[in-house]
């Protein structure tokens, strides 16, 4: 009887509180998912495709739903270490497979540049640039506008006559980091 | 409020700011001595840029003479400061060369060699002030060059053409870093014409209240001055107790009115602006004697010179001039350190030809025993050991110890929260560190890393933009070409389905041209098939009596069609020829690239018609070869004769024949140099080639004569040297390009074959 | 009214539940590497904890006693705190996604937190009423809510300072904690509850 009994109180503790639950979760139901919108912020915009997704935004959908975070290889360390902060993750390391090139990974940022002489005005490259950094028209000369070029490497491989090669963006004042090992502040005695 | 602030700044009672040090001032070496005015340098490095900024345009050139006060740079846009010649002389050299900044890198300057005739341009001297607009006078600040000389460089007609109401306008004569003595001098000996130039700027801005701040170690100067402003009720020398960096411009303001200038801040906006006493001589000197900013006091210090003082220094008098005239002492076995600035805030030079610019106001030249740390190579920095010194003497109330782990620890969001924007690099955290911790340099490289990720952020927004926008841009192109692809598909239909005269006239064209060409095929049949080019010769022969019959308004649309049906029966013909046609290929192939630099400017309409069979050919090799079956190949023979029946027929489409021309001419190099690469692959055809060369050398000649009779005429129009020359470039380049390429994959190449002769068709 | 002061400050300081009496180390430990997860961590276990308290406090008297059915606290408890914990889960997923995202495996691990379980056995132990059963909670949340906001800021400093190799990351983090629970210590005898 008592047995009966103990069944019969937690059976409708379970109950009243499992009826609780259902209306909350009804009540406190979640839509959208603004994660999507906070990753994409944090990915670098290149558009490359380099993560194995067309752009950005769709590889920030796919990290929301579980994607490996180590696949950005124009973001880098940093992002993934912002990645794996805002989802909760571990921090992996850069997925070798997803770094397009031979280029040893080094810190200066490079754009694309069209070498005259040789283009012949085909516009693929053209067609190829994701956030359209070139300028040019058919049997015009293509240049590259070096302030919206990313440096996704995306129209080094169309060009017919391999007149595109990626260049180090000289050091100027403007954007010279001040180094460490340069000058220590003097002191006076 | 203002009235309390300004009976207390009557009073002389001040307030005072958070913190500060009390280094020793080393004032003593330079500030007995009056400023020394020096003999010309043989040479000056002027760089373009001395201010925070842009460069301006350049006017002169190489060799261009120039007097004394000429103006060598235009400004073009508001923040562009003109540079001028500080004396007369030839322009030797435009060229990057290191300047003054810590990074040691080079900017573009202008090197002026000296003639020694010091000769002024035209000056025009202004008596009366009330006869300029404040326009006149902004515009005279503007165009002599002048931007702030306290350091900071920040254009000055910007900051003088402030259009807010102004209560205080500060004059900084407080000069609180330890060895210069450049302002205490000016003050002393230029103390009228510096309040000249306060009256200028009265006139601009109209403030309520004139400050003139001088430290108290400077008793000379601050007689001076009240001396100078005595008749003058507006303006007040104030006098402010010595402490490192009272001259900051925050901090002079919490002194001065007990008004804290908030993070993020301007003065500005609390209604507030501050010059330099040097500015204000220059401003003098630019409006009233229409003197250009060529020269400022520059205080040449150290106790390895023998004569240290002040110096008028000519702006772009490169330091070792400097250093020699004081008496520089060369120190032995080592290099001798050279700080531009002062020991707080100065930086090393990177060279002995780094020249002095607007900002620079002192060459401090230290011996080992004076400053020890500036001859060491490594750093004494030990750990930090928490106690709290640095935070005490902060003047900006920040925590050097958190901002210093965060700097350490790269922990930029930290760091922004912790102001370190608010840092005015003074070092004065650095000064009193016990564990010799470089602070500041941890600082500015932070700032740096921030600043640049803030770049790419922006850069990274604008990206996104372009990226979206690109995306829209595409989908509404493919939306347009299906819609505009139904209509031309409907509007095709209706007309084929229409019972319109032209509807039928094109049916009776059809049915015209179907005629001729039966009648053709009964011709050339009749003529025999040696070679096709004659096949060609006499189906134009035949051609044009046939089309003369028709209607005039019918006879473009009747040759079009015309052309279209020839072209399908060639297609046939071409096939049957297709063993030979190979063989012409390989002949010319080879032959081409060699002879065409050479026969550049000759038989040039030889050349083309030759590239065109050989693109045609060429193609179908490289389709033969790919072992691939393309219907472009058998289209591209028929092409070649179908584009000389166009000119001989003499209609009126020559665009399309320059563009098919042009194509069949990318399209041969393109697939001339595939072929190439491929031929180089497949070692037997070679061998094959070798043979059959020999062999049909002759039969090649006879066709490309023929032809050439056929087009003369019609290529007259055209200038063939820069199509030849052009050709003759895209071979050199596609050549390049597949040298290049053959260290790729194959299958690259041959996929890239396929996609290229795709497209070119 | 100073009964309840004094079982607060016991609660909080003299028997704290994670320095003293061991309880909750898990989400101590877990949470604590940014400041912002542990204060978002120390709300979550405050609602929970308090809610938690007070329901098991009722199940317990208006329930279980009368029917005789005491040998069922322990299953009826963590029925309890399974649905307290769900329900604060929907209502933080609702209100902040991004904490949602950072406290991640941590919100639903309250329900296995042993401070929570423990807080409802010392109440029926200690014979706690209503009110002070719901202060016993609270108290108890805010101890831990206490330690574990300390404890994050300690080891925000402590991961860029320059600990030994060996020590880097949950080793030195362990002797902190140590060492604060001596700290602790000297709460002893502050309030004899």
């Amino acid at each position: 009887m008592n047995i009966l009994l103990a069944i019969l109180v937690l059976g409708s503790l379970a109950a009243v509180f499992g009826a609780l639950l259902g209306f909350a979760s009804v009540r406190f139901k979640v839509d959208a998912d603004p994660i999507v919108e906070q990753l994409d912020a944090i990915l670098p915009q290149t558009q490359c495709g380099q993560c194995g997704y067309p752009g950005c935004k769709p590889y920030a959908q796919a990290v929301a739903d579980g994607e490996a975070i180590n696949k950005c290889a124009p973001g880098g360390e940093d992002t993934i270490k912002k990645i794996a902060d805002l989802m909760g993750v571990e921090v992996l390391p850069i997925d070798e497979s997803h770094v397009q090139g031979d280029a040893p990974k080094s810190n200066r940022p490079k754009v694309a540049f069209v070498i005259e002489e040789d283009c012949i005005g085909c516009t693929k490259c053209i067609q190829a640039c994701p956030v359209d950094a070139i300028i040019g028209a058919a049997k015009q000369m293509h240049t590259i506008i070096i302030d919206e070029c990313t440096g996704c490497d995306l129209c080094v491989a169309p060009c017919p006559v391999d007149c595109i090669e990626m260049r180090e963006l000289p050091d100027t004042i403007h954007n010279w980091q001040w180094d460490l090992t340069s000058i220590p502040v003097k002191q006076l005695d | 409020m203002v009235e309390s602030v300004i009976e207390r700044i009557t009073r002389g009672h001040f307030w005072d700011f958070h913190g500060g040090i009390h280094p020793p001032e080393q004032k003593v070496i330079t500030a007995s001595k009056p400023i020394k005015q020096l003999a010309l340098p043989k040479q000056l490095i002027i760089p373009l840029q001395q201010h925070i900024g842009r460069e301006g345009d350049l006017l002169v050139k190489i060799g261009d003479q120039v007097l004394k006060g000429q103006a060598l740079t235009l400004s073009t846009n508001p923040m562009t400061v003109p540079i001028h010649a500080p004396t007369s002389g030839i322009i030797s050299a435009i060229k990057m060369s290191v300047i003054a900044h810590p990074s040691g890198l080079s900017q573009l300057c202008i090197f002026l060699d000296v003639d020694g005739e010091d000769t002024w341009r035209d000056r025009v001297v202004c008596t009366d002030l009330e006869t300029l607009s404040n326009n006149d006078i902004i515009e005279k600040i503007a165009d002599a060059g002048i931007a702030g000389m306290g350091g900071a460089g920040f254009p000055t007609h910007i900051k003088a053409n402030s259009k807010s109401d102004i209560n205080i306008l500060i004059i900084n004569g407080a000069e609180c870093e330890p060895y210069i003595t450049a302002d205490d001098l000016i003050m002393m000996e230029q103390s009228n014409a510096i309040v000249d130039g306060i009256k200028i700027l009265d006139k601009l801005l109209s403030p309520a209240f004139i400050l003139i701040a001088i430290e108290d170690n400077k008793p000379k100067a601050i007689k001076a001055l009240q001396q100078a402003t005595q008749d003058i009720e507006k303006m007040k020398v104030c006098v402010v107790p010595t402490k490192y960096p009272a001259g900051g411009e925050k901090q002079l303001i919490q002194i001065l009115t007990g008004q804290e200038v908030t993070s993020g801040q301007l003065p500005i906006d609390a209604g507030i602006i501050m010059q330099n006493v040097a500015t204000c001589f220059a401003i003098n000197e630019a409006v009233r004697h229409d003197t250009p900013l060529i020269r400022r006091v520059v205080t040449v210090t150290g106790q390895a010179l023998s004569k240290p003082q002040n110096v008028w220094a000519l702006l772009g008098t490169p330091v070792n001039f400097l250093l020699e005239q004081c008496g520089v002492q060369a120190v032995e076995n080592e290099k001798q350190p050279v700080i531009m600035g002062g020991p707080m805030m100065g930086f090393s030079v990177a060279s002995e030809l780094v020249p002095i610019v607007k900002t620079s106001n002192c060459i401090l030249v230290p011996s080992r025993k004076e400053m020890p740390s500036a001859f060491e190579k490594e750093s004494n920095e030990v750990e930090c050991i928490r106690c709290g010194q640095c935070s005490d003497v902060c003047p900006s109330q920040l925590l050097p110890q958190e901002l210093q782990w965060s700097a350490k620890a790269k922990d930029y969001p930290q760091l922004e929260k912790l102001n370190l924007s608010d840092c005015i690099d003074c070092g004065a955290c650095a000064y009193v560190c016990p564990s010799q911790i470089p602070l500041v340099h941890y600082y500015r490289v932070a700032k740096a890393e921030i600043r640049q990720l803030q770049q790419l952020d922006l850069k990274a927004e604008k990206a996104k933009i372009r990226f979206e926008a690109r995306k829209l841009r595409l989908e509404k192109e493919k939306i347009a070409r299906q819609a505009k692809q139904k209509k031309a598909a409907a509007a095709r239909k209706a007309a084929m389905n229409k019972a319109t005269p032209e509807a039928t006239g094109a049916k009776s064209a059809v049915a015209a041209a179907l005629a001729r060409v039966k009648a053709r095929k009964a011709a050339s049949q009749a003529g025999g098939v040696d070679s096709k080019n004659n096949a060609t010769g006499s189906i134009s022969s035949v051609d044009e009596p046939i089309d003369a019959p028709v209607d005039e308004q019918l006879s473009p649309v009747a040759a079009a069609i015309a052309r279209a049906k020839a072209k399908k029966k060639l297609k046939q013909e071409a096939a049957l020829l297709t063993p030979q046609s190979d063989v012409l290929a390989k002949e010319t192939l080879a032959g081409e690239p060699e002879k065409k630099p050479a026969k550049a400017e000759k038989q040039i309409n030889a050349d083309d018609k030759k590239a065109k069979i050989a693109a045609a050919i060429a193609k179908a090799k490289a389709k033969n070869l790919n072992a691939a079956s393309k219907p472009s190949a058998s289209v591209a023979p028929p092409r070649a004769s179908a584009a000389e029946k166009t000119e001989s027929v003499q209609t009126s489409v020559e665009k399309p024949t320059n563009a098919d021309d042009k194509k069949a001419k990318i399209a041969a190099a393109i697939a001339k140099a595939k072929s190439k690469a491929l031929a180089k692959k497949a070692a037997q055809v070679s061998a094959e080639t070798a043979e059959l060369e020999k062999t049909s050398a002759v039969g090649d000649k006879v066709p490309a004569q023929v032809v050439q009779d056929n087009i003369v005429d019609s290529k007259n129009e055209r200038t063939p040297a820069p199509t030849a020359d052009k050709k003759a470039q895209i071979a050199a380049v596609i050549a390049k390009a597949k040298a290049k390429k053959k260290n790729k994959e194959s299958s690259k190449i041959d996929s890239n074959v396929s996609h290229n002769d795709q497209d070119s068709v | 009214m100073t009964d309840y002061l004094l079982l607060l400050v016991g609660t909080v300081l003299v028997n704290n539940f994670v320095l003293v009496q061991f309880l909750g180390l898990c989400p101590f430990m877990g949470v604590s590497s940014r400041t912002e997860t542990a204060i978002g961590m120390s709300f979550a276990t405050i609602f929970v904890m308090t809610l938690a308290s007070l329901l098991s406090y009722l199940v317990t008297t208006y329930l279980l006693v009368p029917l005789d059915l005491e040998y069922l606290t322990t299953m009826s408890f963590i029925l309890v705190i399974a649905v307290v914990v769900q329900f604060t889960e929907m209502v933080v997923h609702k209100t902040s996604a991004s904490l949602y995202r950072l406290l991640g495996i941590f919100l639903p691990l309250i329900t296995t937190n042993c401070a929570v379980l423990g807080v409802a056995l010392l109440n029926l132990r200690l014979s706690h009423g209503f009110f002070e059963s719901i202060i016993y909670g609270f108290g108890a949340a805010l101890g831990f809510s206490l330690v574990l906001v300390m404890f994050s800021a300690m080891r925000e400093k402590l991961a860029n300072a320059d600990v030994p190799g060996p020590f880097k990351g949950t080793a030195i983090a362990m002797i902190t904690a140590g060492l604060m629970s001596l700290a602790f210590l000297g709460f002893t005898g502050l309030v004899k509850i």
